[in-house]
């Protein structure tokens, strides 16, 4: 080992928590905030009402019955059909690193559970994984997720959190957007509910396909949720923007979202929609 | 116009353009010289058209006298009677569409329209359509599914429109309700990539029983631009990533996306309309037969299926 080399094993210890634990800032209104009460709010700002992203796990946790969750096809997984590198390097170790870091092997998590009591399927898409985005085995576990509540005559509440489609497996990618929504069409033949919800972000290729042809279109306060960019849209008009252009509440007003439901009161308000539709 | 890597070709272009200014009609020797030049010609386009890269193949797909869907409309059907309107907002000259006759064949042709000149260009929005655009074709689809016609539609596009406007009208449900009820429409459906399938804007029209490419088309989920400028944070890098994206007919066709592809005409579609009408007339009609055979039903049921497995890796 070279003498400059600094010695791990003589970092001082800090007795004391660092700040970081107790304190987090709202990425929104950059409120500083207890940990403990931003948890407890559910990620929610306070003062803002800015919803943080949250994991699939979370989600589940706040909407399903305890312990009736379970996954429906945990083992499909990301596949690199063009051997993809960018110049960051591979797509394959850019993948394998997410999913070690995630625990998960797509951006969705797909399973069946009840919503006080009422059986549905759900998909869950998840940020952390890779921006959320659509790819083959993304797509075809959302495909997999309405075979089986068509199967088995539950409804289908999709979650949306993503970017778009995924560039690095390139057409493919695309093509997960008929092929989401032809599973959709089989949905409504077999004529069971189809709820998606709108976390942020929902744009590009899952605003374009699946996130935007629910029977309910829900969504979580100031989402962005739109088709382009922003930039590229000022970029393409010259013009500025609103400020709150693709957010959720814009959209409530274009009358492409039916309603904007807090975080907390997302299962009471399933649970109804639920009822509702007849389900039981 | 020439495009810089067929230099050698235009150069000979140049010189069979003098010869036939300085000999008007040719005869003997002359006829000779002039056949000798062509078939020059034809031999350097051969080798440049052979080999072209991704990024080249980018710019035949987007080259300014590519044939439209006009073109192809005047060059295969005998009739067009044009169909007008989303009957919700308005009229998108970037979408077109109507019913056509192909020989004996009663079809409904629906794609987009880039535009030839500025003016129509202009009007046309450059091909982008916007949500009255992806409305309009498919109302057009539901009429020919009533009236038991086939769908042909003509991909060419940079994408839908990103606009202020096309976003608060709803250009995401638009291209969304399309895919869903084009997945299940009961008459058959030929999607064909003449020029640029870009992205979202392409899919909007494009899932078909039967999915084909020109063989200088290009398909991609994002413009090798964008790519570059995101992945690469570089937006010259388009080359590179036109290589990784595998937009060419020929890696699409290997990811079993497409179904077939149609072979232009030496040097690419732009030189030679006659010829890219008759392959292109030859490949529609083969399976305009085909599909017609096939009860509404079961084409539904064969097309979930098809996009049910794009993507699924053992």
């Amino acid at each position: 080992m070279a003498w400059f080399h600094k010695s791990k094993a003589a970092a001082p210890k800090s007795e004391s928590p660092k700040k970081e634990d107790i304190w987090t800032q709202c990425p929104a209104c950059k409120a500083h905030i207890y940990k403990e009460e931003w948890d407890r709010n559910l990620k929610v700002c306070d003062r803002c009402h800015f919803h943080e992203r949250l994991t699939w796990q979370e989600r589940v946790n706040l909407l399903m019955d305890e312990g009736t969750f379970e996954e429906i096809c945990p083992k499909v997984s990301w596949n690199d059909p063009l051997k993809f590198s960018d110049s960051k390097g591979p797509y394959a170790e850019k993948a394998i690193e997410t999913c070690a870091k995630t625990g998960m092997k797509e951006s969705v998590a797909v399973g069946t559970g009840k919503i006080k009591g009422i059986k549905t399927s759900m998909a869950i898409m998840d940020f952390r994984f890779m921006g959320g985005s659509l790819a083959s085995g993304t797509g075809e576990k959302i495909l997999l997720g309405a075979l089986y509540a068509i199967k088995h005559k539950q409804p289908y509440i999709i979650i949306s959190a993503s970017g778009g489609a995924r560039m690095h497996e390139g057409i493919v990618s695309l093509m997960q957007m008929p092929k989401t929504c032809a599973a959709l069409a089989q949905l409504r033949d077999a004529n069971l509910p189809y709820i998606s919800i709108m976390t942020d972000p929902t744009t590009g290729g899952v605003s374009a396909s699946f996130a935007m042809v629910g029977d309910i279109h829900i969504a979580e306060p100031r989402s962005l949720i739109g088709f382009a960019g922003r930039r590229v849209i000022e970029e393409t008009i010259k013009q500025k923007l609103p400020d709150d252009f693709q957010t959720a509440e814009y959209l409530v007003e274009h009358g492409f979202v039916d309603m904007i439901v807090h975080r907390k009161d997302m299962r009471d308000m399933l649970f109804k929609i639920l009822k509702y539709a007849g389900c039981r | 116009m020439s495009l810089d890597f067929e230099k050698e070709a235009a150069d000979i272009e140049a010189k069979i353009a003098e010869f036939k200014t300085q000999n008007p009609e040719p005869t003997g020797v002359l006829v000779k010289e002039l056949n000798r030049l062509e078939a020059e010609r034809s031999d350097m386009l051969k080798k440049i058209y052979s080999s072209l890269t991704p990024w080249q193949t980018v710019q035949v797909a987007r080259h300014p006298e590519r044939p439209l869907i006009r073109d192809f409309i005047q060059g295969i059907c005998s009739e067009f009677i044009e169909l007008h309107g989303d009957r919700l907002f308005g009229d998108d000259h970037g979408m077109i569409g109507g019913f056509a006759m192909i020989d004996d064949h009663r079809v409904m042709v629906i794609g987009q329209q880039k535009g030839k000149d500025l003016e129509e260009k202009i009007k046309c929005n450059f091909g982008q359509a916007c949500p009255e655009g992806y409305r309009k074709a498919l109302r057009l689809m539901k009429l020919a599914e009533k009236f038991n016609l086939p769908v042909i539609t003509f991909i060419d596009t940079p994408g839908a429109f990103p606009g202020r406007d096309a976003e608060e009208r709803g250009q995401a449900e638009a291209i969304a309700r399309n895919l869903l009820e084009m997945s299940a429409l009961k008459t058959p459906v030929i999607a064909l990539v003449t020029g640029e399938g870009g992205s979202g804007g392409a899919i909007g029209i494009g899932v078909g029983d039967v999915v084909l490419m020109l063989s200088n088309a290009v398909y991609s989920v994002i413009s090798p631009e964008g790519c570059a400028s995101i992945l690469w944070r570089d937006g010259t890098k388009a080359d590179e990533a036109a290589n990784a994206l595998k937009i060419t007919a020929k890696s699409i066709l290997q990811l079993k996306i497409i179904d077939e592809i149609i072979p232009e005409p030496v040097g690419g579609a732009h030189r030679d309309y006659a010829g890219t009408m008759k392959a292109t007339k030859k490949v529609l009609l083969k399976h305009i037969t085909s599909l017609k055979k096939i009860t509404p039903r079961k084409l539904s049921i064969r097309r979930f299926e098809k996009f049910a497995a794009m993507g699924r890796f053992k």
